[in-house]
């Protein structure tokens, strides 16, 4: 046929190529090449020519066609979905676009849903392949005689019958001495010895009520479904492990908190490409952008595994609503992908009284199965408890495979056993817990309006806030030049002459310079007046200098 | 023997022989340059007070809530009025430690680190608080130390029997392979040289770049220290290969006799060349040794500077709860009281590893001559029916069944030798060992009226 044709028509030289092709093997040259192209030669042009030819290039485009469709079922819907289309000029050039018009698109695009956008695309979406190796490595009779002795433990007058424990290697023999030390008001028998690293079933319970409570109990949290890390980060780190695979990437809207840098991606091998808001549009999330940004990733063979929100945001304090948050679960589900959703300051909500905290868990919840799959959420009670030092952060997830992973995961980073206990000694009464959240709630706005009322009196204005603990200040007439530089020189001139320290916004990934965010959570209303005073003085330095 | 030749041919090095950390240690991913880190030291170095320091760096940069503060103070003193959840020495201030997430770790804590460290060595060597990096547990200081030497598909060589979590730990998120060092009973599975050319071999022909050698010191599951020759050879194999020593110590204060062990830091202690020292990191945890694994309580000690400043950013992924820190800070600072935990733990230790392999001889089974760590390394070769790793499993089974014991297999800590078994003693009262050593003496009774009545 065509290829032998070809193999005819290159064999230049003749006797010696065609000499050893007749011979059907062994190349007449010297060289491996020869060796393997004269046969192939042999094959195609003598016994098996005809079949060969024509199974190879079937067997080819058969093969092509399957690799294909398996790809394509990764992404069903997008490019036929209208929205999607009549969207396509980017909000962000229409200069007259009012605040909303990015929640517009996002609003239409979830109006049409029921319509366009199937609800369940039969697609389930995948955890990283590394996530799968650890829940495929079986257990070693090392780990299975452990659990089995769980079941049936050994007790002098309880279960005399019982397992007893010779596979694990702790020391008891001296535990008297260390209590004797009055260590804790606890007896050490509770609290020394090893504990499911993901942490006890009794906190999980108050973590979940804790959760609940800060939804306003619009969702009930499900204890099962929690596992606890020794801080935020290392459950970001985790989510981020059992999401994606090295060289896979997440998308973030940006500003975002500085702290994803590290812990998504340091360890990780995993990328994170940012989806710029803007001032313009109030920084709200555009599902536009999201979407551009997926498809040059696309293109760029960059396979994104989800994408990475906080409610509120951090750095702007801003709440997402209802309606944003099923705009960016109908993103997702249309590409197939995660969403983690960082809720480290649902309890810090400081917003007047229509300022309502909807967790992604309350959409998820009334979703299908499929669509709960994609949904995780990042938690730390240290923000909310003011108690960073005790190291306690939460994954909370619908997906089996990633609870199962991260609980494995946590004998890395496991919380510390009398904290545990301190915790849930902090947060398992109900009436205090209201009270805490009531009364930190009112601190907050008290804090929030007297700061952001200072900066308004120096002409800085800054973004509406509801929840967090900080506020976005918009200093973009106090930068020389509207540039990075020129924001860390003002960064610089807050530490050097001001005396305080501030987040710039591009440590926040913020594509517009001149923004800074302020903590405002751990200053008392006297030392707001101070930070004020500091403020007028770079300012006026600033400005003899512009 | 093997110091004199090192230093000789550590003269001869120079710099040429500077170990090498992985990409990941040395990218700057970790952000630290960045203004937001920065503006948290400036802060650090001259915190606003009210009171003490009005000119003082006033922190927004951090997000954390103080405004509720008092609540929970107020609350949590009410619940534990002796300021129990401190430790009994002068309670801190609530605020000042419920807000400590510097990954330095609390100073006092880690002096007391270092001390306690000290006194377990009988003072053979010395240890500076600056270069103790807390972890939450040895298994994550273990991967933490992977993560810094190790690039993924590189290899740790490892001497088998280990421990099953080395598995898990070393590998898991690292995706660094282990390659074993094959020792066996000819020689009471000690480390020969050979074994550690030949395992380095083997990785070589795999294309596998070998980073470090991760020891067990005292080892688990032998049971046993590691000679003073052994860890001289070490060294000066991981010199010759300009590979990382890893020696995980957490067993160290478990030896039933202080004389018998050596920690690599005794070797290192002697030695000024920096590019031998350099490859050399030691990890501890207070959950074997103080029996409180609930804690979880770990630490690195390294005598690599960047490896300390890494691990130190690093582990901010996995802190030690700074309310244990300060609890616990106290108690091991407390000399006299450690010097006789130490001796008296090492004594009942030493009772019940006796008590056990007494029981065990007197059933006929024979273990590994140890002298530290809560287990013993038991020898059950003669009772397979099948000299084969399935043959092994099936003991442990009709053990794990019929006598209801859990004993661990020898082939999950991957020995090259079946029949071995690691059985743990400390973890039960003298009751429970002797019911166990009861239930094994029988079913040795049951075997031999059995094989009577087939003969």
């Amino acid at each position: 046929m065509t290829r032998t044709g070809i193999y005819r028509s290159r064999s230049g030289t003749p006797d010696s190529k065609t000499s050893a092709g007749n011979d059907g093997g062994g190349g007449g040259g010297g060289t491996t090449v020869m060796r393997v192209i004269v046969p192939l030669q042999g094959v195609v042009q003598g016994r098996g020519g005809l079949v060969l030819g024509s199974v190879i290039p079937c067997a080819f485009f058969y093969f092509l066609q399957f690799y294909l469709k398996r790809n394509r079922r990764d992404e069903p819907v997008s490019e036929s979905d209208p929205a999607n289309q009549n969207s396509g000029s980017s909000p962000d050039n229409s200069g007259s676009s009012s605040p909303t018009q990015s929640e517009l698109t996002g609003l239409s695009r979830s109006l049409s849903r029921v319509i366009i956008s199937p609800r369940s695309s039969g697609a389930h979406v995948s955890v990283s392949g590394r996530a799968n190796s650890i829940l495929k490595g079986g257990d070693s009779p090392y780990h299975l005689g452990l659990k089995r002795v769980e079941e049936d433990p050994y007790d002098e007058l309880g279960n005399p019958d019982g397992i007893i424990e010779l596979g694990l290697a702790q020391n008891k023999l001296s535990s008297a001495l260390v209590s004797d030390q009055n260590l804790i008001g606890l007896s050490l028998s509770g609290i020394a010895s090893y504990e499911p690293s993901d942490g006890l079933m009794e906190l999980k319970m108050v973590v979940a009520k804790l959760m609940s409570e800060a939804t306003k109990n619009a969702v009930c949290f499900d204890p099962s479904q929690l596992v606890l890390t020794s801080g935020a980060a290392s459950a970001i780190e985790i989510l981020s492990f059992c999401l994606a695979d090295s060289g896979n990437a997440f998308l973030v809207p940006t500003p975002c908190s500085p702290g994803f840098d590290v812990d998504v991606k340091w360890r990780n091998g995993v990328e994170i490409i940012h989806v710029p808001c803007r001032s313009s549009d109030n920084f709200n999330i555009s599902v536009t952008a999201l979407d551009r940004t997926f498809s040059q990733a696309k293109k760029r063979g960059v396979r994104i595994r989800g994408i990475i929100i906080s409610n509120p945001s951090n750095p702007m304090g801003r709440l997402l609503s209802r309606e944003n948050l099923y705009a960016l679960l109908d993103f997702a589900r249309e590409k197939n992908i995660h969403i983690i959703s960082n809720e480290i300051f649902a309890c810090s909500i400081h917003g007047d009284e229509e300022a309502e905290f909807v967790s992604i868990a309350e959409i998820a919840d009334t979703e299908e199965n499929l669509d709960k799959e994609r949904v995780h959420i990042v938690y730390d009670l240290s923000k909310d408890l003011s108690f960073p030092g005790l190291r306690a952060g939460a994954i909370y997830s619908f997906n089996e495979n990633v609870l199962a992973a991260s609980r494995k995961l946590t004998t890395l980073s496991p919380v510390s056993s009398p904290s545990q206990h301190l915790l849930m000694s902090a947060i398992s009464k109900p009436e205090f817990l209201q009270t805490y959240v009531k009364t930190n709630r009112q601190r907050l706005q008290r804090i929030y309006s007297e700061f952001v009322k200072g900066l308004k009196g120096l002409g800085i204005e800054c973004t509406r806030s509801n929840g967090g603990l900080f506020c976005w200040a918009d200093m973009r007439g106090l930068i020389s030049s509207y540039s990075e530089k020129g924001e860390i020189e003002l960064w610089n001139k807050f530490l050097d002459i001001g005396k305080f320290n501030v987040t710039p916004g591009s440590c926040c990934h913020c594509i517009e310079p001149g923004w800074f965010r302020f903590c405002f959570s751990n200053l008392s209303e006297k030392d707001v007046l101070v930070v004020m005073n500091r403020i007028r003085k770079v300012c006026v330095t600033c400005k003899s200098q512009n | 023997m093997g110091l004199p030749l090192m230093m000789e041919r550590s003269s001869n090095n120079n710099n040429n022989n500077v170990v090498e950390l992985s990409r990941v240690a040395v990218s700057d991913t970790h952000g630290e340059d960045s203004p937001y880190f920065a503006g948290w030291k400036a802060y650090d170095e001259n915190p606003y007070d009210e009171s003490h320091n009005p000119s003082g760096v006033i922190q927004m940069g951090l997000a954390e809530n103080q405004v509720s503060f008092d609540l929970l103070e107020t609350y949590l003193e009410k619940k534990n009025p002796e300021g129990s959840m401190w430790g009994t020495k002068g309670a801190p201030g609530f605020r000042e430690n419920a807000l400590f997430q510097d990954y330095h770790g609390l100073k006092t804590f880690r002096q007391a680190m270092a001390s306690f460290m000290e006194q377990i060595r009988g003072g053979k060597a010395r240890f500076d608080p600056d270069r103790i990096v807390l972890t939450a547990g040895a298994t994550a200081a273990n991967e933490l130390l992977t993560f810094i030497l190790a690039d993924p598909n590189d290899a740790l060589l490892v001497p088998t029997p280990y421990y099953p979590g080395f598995d898990r730990d070393l590998r898991w998120r690292t995706g660094v392979k282990i390659v074993p060092i094959h020792c066996d009973s000819s020689n009471h599975f000690q480390i020969t040289p050979e074994a550690l050319e030949s395992a380095y071999q083997t990785a070589r022909d795999a294309n596998i770049r070998v980073r470090g050698v991760l020891i067990t010191n005292p080892s688990n599951p032998l049971g046993a220290t590691v000679q003073k020759k052994v860890l001289e050879d070490l060294l000066d194999f991981c010199v010759r290969k300009n590979i990382h020593l890893v020696s995980d110590e957490i067993y160290s204060g478990s030896v039933f006799h202080a004389s018998e062990f050596t920690s690599v830091a005794e070797i290192v202690e002697n030695i000024d060349d920096v590019s031998v020292k350099e490859r050399v990191h030691i990890v501890y945890s207070l959950s074997k040794d103080l029996g409180l694994p609930g804690f979880r309580v770990g630490t690195i000690y390294s005598y690599n500077d960047n490896v300390v400043r890494t691990a130190r950013r690093m582990s901010s992924f996995t802190l030690v709860s700074s309310q244990t820190q300060h609890m616990l800070a106290s108690m091991l600072s407390d000399e006299e009281f450690t010097e006789k935990y130490i001796r008296i733990n090492r004594e009942r230790l030493r009772r019940r590893y006796e008590t056990i392999v007494e029981g065990l001889k007197k059933a006929g089974i024979e273990c590994l001559k140890g002298n530290a760590g809560l287990f013993c390394w038991m020898n059950l070769g003669f009772l397979l029916e099948k000299k084969t790793k399935d043959g092994e499993l099936q003991l442990w089974d009709v053990i794990l069944k019929e006598l209801k014991l859990n004993i661990s297999p020898g082939s999950s800590c991957h020995c090259s030798e079946v029949g071995w078994f690691r059985v743990c003693f400390a973890n039960m009262s003298e009751n429970t060992l002797e019911i166990a050593l009861k239930r094994i003496h029988e079913f040795m009774d049951r075997r031999r009226r059995k094989e009577k009545m087939i003969n």
